[in-house]
């Protein structure tokens, strides 16, 4: 008996591994594969006319951070490099912070309408999602530039007598992205908002907390996870934003996307495209894990 | 005390609008145990949530010991409620949703902490207290909803039918409870059940409630034994219906001549004309006994005898028409004198039969 059922074991856990193989074949495959390729090529020294040379070099790598003066030779910060770096930061932190102004009354607007209405409520935010990122883009630039739809409005109405610059600058990036990733923040909120139970809001109001208490108190601990992951859902894509920057921002304010692609295309530097992407992710990563631990800790906080 | 007066509430306009409470009129002392009892539906926990907060009436006043509570939001009126669903805030622990209310008041953290502690005892939960509210059982999921609404000293407590997720043992324990309870902090109960049990076992007064009115106030013993008309009858407890003429009616009673021609007095209706002319008496089954069938105000023929275990339930036909039930304790060495088939005569005292408002 002990035999026939450390047999049927044994096949059990085959099976299981029968199973995996295909979704561990395309992991593989699709994701640790280009990723190694990636990282032996930040390694590897530029060929002349772009892709690589099979010569090891760690410079990629150094030039992420530092570079060689043109005239001096001496050794400067490349602080280009981490003024991208910077800025992309501060570009995603704000967008995702503004992404969660708008997103959560709008989500919590959504879970509050009647059954019937709200998937109307919601196709209504997913249509501009389903539509050409690229297409979106231009559709900001044609609102915010000089002789656009909102400095026309404001000069005719004598608000103003010149067209404010709006478009190529940092601000006009931060209103594409906030645009083109408010959906990804709406949606996990308004899937835990729509699991709350309103009892409790009402709870809250019978015992003695105002709205905004209720707010702070009770609504946001509840729909916190659809918080944390609305904002990781911004927050990364923003960091490796390529076509709004580059639509919008007009090649002058770069971001890290932009840079990146500037080394595998014109500048022809393969491998400190390669190095870039890998710091791109680190960022991501341990921004990832920094904001993790501050929510779960909070949680923590929580308890006496 | 708390005084509602005409308070109505319509939701909805035009052809789809729905009168949930019709000029509802009541005063509920200080101190009371007060109960809302009615079928679903009838603006019983439409009138709770008007007291709460949560709903504005279309028209009519409620006042709490003179101030006008309809000028204050939810948030700002002394009036606590414990949901039917508990509604216990899931991301706290079982003492932190006893001290949220006291927290939200800004009361001083060692008043809320003792206050907490003195609750906990209250209702004999102190050893869960930092357990999530998911981690205990119904019946400790009641204790805490009640303990998290009493925790503020409310002057009013709004109880919305709390009692009827819990098994029947637990159930019996907690009307107890809540008996106790409001005993001990003194603080009016606004109690909503549709349980007629539950509210004859607990409650100081009932008003009995039907399609968003009130149809009748009283004690439990006025509400069981004096129903004011049908529904009351009928909604609470068994009652036999009897179509009887009235001859003369002063003060509470009333001469009544059944349809067999006898004669008996009746309680007349509190409230209704006590005119001459054609009445419909409610007997409850236990105030009624079998004897001999010439002996009985009416005479008929016993069709069923069921046992009950405490009591048994003899079904006759009346002579006259229509059906009687008299439900009689069963006592221990009783032989059963009756069976289906004997003709029997039905006996009850004067005074018992309550002659309803039409």
């Amino acid at each position: 008996m002990t035999d026939a059922s450390t047999l049927r074991a044994r096949g059990e856990r085959r099976t299981r591994i029968l199973l995996l193989t295909p979704a561990m074949l395309l992991l593989l495959l699709a994701a640790s594969g280009p990723l190694l390729i990636v990282l032996v090529y930040s390694f590897l020294t530029p060929g002349a006319y772009g892709g690589v040379e099979w010569i090891f070099s760690p410079k990629a790598w150094f030039n992420v951070v530092a570079e060689v003066d043109f005239f001096t030779d001496e050794l400067v910060f490349a602080d280009a490099h981490l003024t991208v770096f910077w800025r992309s930061i501060k570009l995603s932190l704000i967008t995702m912070l503004s992404c969660l102004i708008v997103g959560f009354p709008t989500a919590y607007f959504i879970a509050t309408r009647p059954a019937g209405s709200r998937d109307m409520w919601m196709l209504l935010i997913m249509i501009p999602f389903w539509t050409n990122l690229l297409i979106r883009t231009f559709a900001i630039m044609e609102l915010i530039r000089n002789q656009g739809t909102v400095n026309t409005i404001l000069m005719a109405a004598g608000i103003i007598d010149e067209p404010i610059q709006m478009l190529f600058t940092e601000f006009a990036i931060l209103i594409g992205m906030t645009y083109v990733y408010l959906p990804l923040m709406i949606l996990p909120i308004y899937a835990s908002m729509e699991r709350l139970d309103f009892n409790l809001v009402e709870a809250g109001y019978d015992l003695y907390a105002t709205r905004w208490k209720v707010l702070r108190k009770v609504i946001f601990p509840l729909v916190k996870p659809g918080v944390v992951a609305g904002s990781i859902l911004v927050f990364v894509p923003c960091l490796g934003a390529y076509v709004t920057p580059r639509v919008l921002g007009g090649g002058k304010q770069l971001m890290l996307g932009n840079l990146i692609e500037l080394q595998f295309g014109q500048l022809r530097n393969w491998p400190l495209g390669a190095a870039l992407s890998l710091t791109l992710l680190a960022i991501v990563m341990i921004a990832l894990v920094f904001y993790v631990r501050a929510v779960g800790k909070e949680d923590a906080g929580h308890g006496h | 005390m708390i005084e509602i007066d005409g308070a109505t509430k319509i939701f909805g306009d035009g052809a789809d609008a729905f009168t949930a409470l019709k000029d509802v009129s009541v005063t509920i002392d200080s101190n009371e145990f007060f109960t809302l009892l009615g079928p679903s539906g009838c603006g019983k926990t439409t009138l709770l949530r008007v007291i709460a907060g949560f709903i504005d009436p279309t028209h009519g006043t409620v006042q709490l010991d003179g101030e006008n509570l309809l000028d204050l939001p939810p948030f700002k009126r002394p009036v606590n409620t414990v949901f039917q669903s508990y509604a216990l805030f899931p991301h706290l622990t079982v003492a932190q949703n006893i001290a949220f209310g006291l927290e939200m008041l800004g009361k001083p953290k060692a008043e809320i902490k003792s206050t907490v502690e003195e609750m906990l005892e209250l209702v004999k939960m102190a050893p869960l207290a930092d357990r999530k509210t998911s981690e205990i059982s119904g019946g400790q999921q009641q204790r805490v909803a009640l303990a998290r609404a009493l925790a503020p000293r409310p002057k009013v407590l709004l109880l919305d039918e709390p009692l009827s997720a819990l098994d029947f043992k637990l159930r019996k324990e907690m009307q107890l409870e809540l008996k106790r309870l409001q005993h001990e902090t003194g603080i009016t109960f606004i109690f909503v059940t549709h349980d007629q049990e539950e509210a004859l076992t607990m409650s100081d007064r009932i008003a009995v409630m039907n399609a968003g009115t009130i149809r009748q106030i009283g004690g439990p013993r006025d509400i069981y034994d004096h129903p004011a008309e049908r529904f009351v009858a009928d909604f609470i407890g068994d009652t036999n219906f009897l179509e009887a003429e009235l001859i003369s009616a002063s003060g509470d009673t009333a001469q009544i001549k059944l349809s067999s021609g006898k004669e008996v007095q009746a309680r007349a209706n509190p409230d209704g004309a006590n005119a001459p002319g054609t009445v419909t008496l409610a007997i409850r089954p236990e105030h009624a006994t079998l004897g001999p069938a010439e002996s009985g105000l009416l005479s008929g023929t016993l069709s069923d005898v069921v046992y009950f275990g405490t009591d048994t339930h003899y079904h006759v036909d009346v002579d006259e028409g229509g059906k009687f039930v008299v439900r009689r304790q069963n006592q221990p060495e009783q032989t059963q004198s009756h069976a289906a088939g004997d003709r029997v005569g039905l006996r009850f005292p004067g005074g018992v039969s309550q002659v309803l408002r039409d």
